[in-house]
């Protein structure tokens, strides 16, 4: 049988990851706003990480795959207010951060010094804001000296 | 409001929003030019993710021009299938990329614009203007803090670097008046006079820092808007729509 409450909907997407990091789901992100059930189809709602991420094409593709390949009538709406900000990412996506190397984002409003995610260590500094994604920054860790990227506080 | 009245304002705020969308797309392919050109591979890298979010608040404002467009045109339709005559963008944002000093100077004028505009945006009736330039005001910062740094390095530097950066904010200055000529459809968008004033408290804070003069009595040129278009447009728009243009309706 075809899933059919919002809560089915949510367990499917729970599978869509970001494309760029295969552990990390759309939903720890933050990217996946919410499902609701409008008159049997189901309105799925994504926000994008920065304006011009190029990496809603695909995430929409791939929502696309789990949710026709399981017969669920849905609707795909991408909104920009309220605005995607990096406390909205869950603490299991940060550590799975920590893991492939990107260090977790500050707190926004917060002047803090990003932790190394290779030694750990807060002796930090940024290197640049502008990453190799739109959604990271490059830094140096001025302990273990290894180059590291970070999420960027938005 | 009667039918004839709504298909009125839907016209008016779509003329402003395609100004704004138009402003982001030229900026952002002009900033295209530059990439692997610059003086520092971060500075690509800069240079790169700042086009990226300017086309990602392009298609933004495109977006909303698609729901409230009469002829029923797409974000695409907009961006690449109107003549360089129709494009609504300030002159500023079409000026050359003559080199590092001109863009950040063109960036950094912008920049500043660019972030009080959005900040009074955020809060406009027009809640679909308003979720652009919301998502839009902590890019501009990161833009801003980007540009205002390089004006000051180059600024307070050499004397090369200087007069390098110097001849840039001359030479782009006249076309700064034109941001703050009267919208000729306004709905629910921001009075550009009212962003002088900020604008202007900004930037000569910043070129004092820098070491740099501000220009004073230099001829403005009033283009832009109204679609009058300096001779670098047409060429640019031609080879960002070219290859739409040979293949029509191809997609990667």
């Amino acid at each position: 049988m075809a899933p059919s409450t919002v809560v089915d909907v949510e367990e499917l997407l729970e599978s869509v990851m970001d494309p760029e990091l295969s552990e990390i789901s759309i939903r720890d992100l933050g990217i996946l706003r919410g499902v609701r059930d409008e008159d049997g189809v189901m309105v799925v709602t994504v926000t994008p990480t920065y304006s011009g991420c190029p990496a809603m094409g695909q995430i929409a593709d791939d929502i696309a795959e789990v949710l026709e390949g399981a017969d669920v009538a849905y609707e795909l709406r991408t909104v920009l207010d309220p605005v995607w900000t990096t406390d909205w990412m869950s603490e299991k996506a940060k550590r799975s951060l920590r893991k492939w190397g990107i260090a977790a984002p500050a707190s926004v409003g917060k002047v803090e010094r990003i932790t190394c995610p290779q030694c750990g260590e807060k002796d930090t500094e940024v290197l640049s804001i502008f990453g190799s994604t739109a959604c990271k920054a490059m830094n140096r860790c001025l302990s273990c000296l290894e180059p590291f990227e970070s999420f960027k506080a938005i | 409001m009667s039918a004839r009245g709504e298909v009125a304002l839907d016209s008016m705020s779509m003329k402003y929003a395609l100004g704004l969308a138009d402003d982001c797309l030229v900026l952002a392919q002009r900033l295209g030019g530059y990439v692997s050109f610059a003086p520092e591979l971060e500075i690509d890298m800069a240079v790169s993710n700042i086009a990226l979010d300017l086309l990602g608040q392009a298609r933004g404002f495109y977006g909303y021009c698609s729901v409230l467009d009469s002829e029923g045109r797409s974000e695409d339709d907009f961006a690449m299938l109107r003549d360089s005559s129709e494009f609504r963008n300030h002159l500023l944002l079409e000026q050359p990329n003559t080199d590092f000093a001109y863009l950040i100077a063109r960036q950094f004028l912008f920049d500043v614009f660019q972030k009080e505009l959005f900040e009074r945006l955020s809060r406009s009736r027009d809640t679909e203007l308003a979720a652009v330039a919301k998502k839009g005001m902590r890019e501009a910062d990161y833009h801003l803090d980007f540009s205002q740094s390089w004006v000051l390095r180059l600024g307070d530097g050499t004397p090369e670097s200087r007069e390098r950066m110097q001849a840039a904010i001359h030479a782009l200055w006249p076309f700064t008046g034109a941001l703050f000529q009267p919208e000729e459809a306004l709905g629910a968008g921001i009075d550009p006079a009212s962003l002088e004033e900020p604008w202007r408290k900004v930037v000569a804070a910043t070129l004092e820092v820098a070491t740099l003069e501000i220009p004073v009595d230099l001829p403005q040129d009033q283009g832009g808007r109204d679609g009058r278009e300096s001779p670098y447009r047409a060429e640019m728009i031609e080879e960002m729509q070219e290859v739409q243009r040979a293949h029509p309706g191809l997609e990667w």
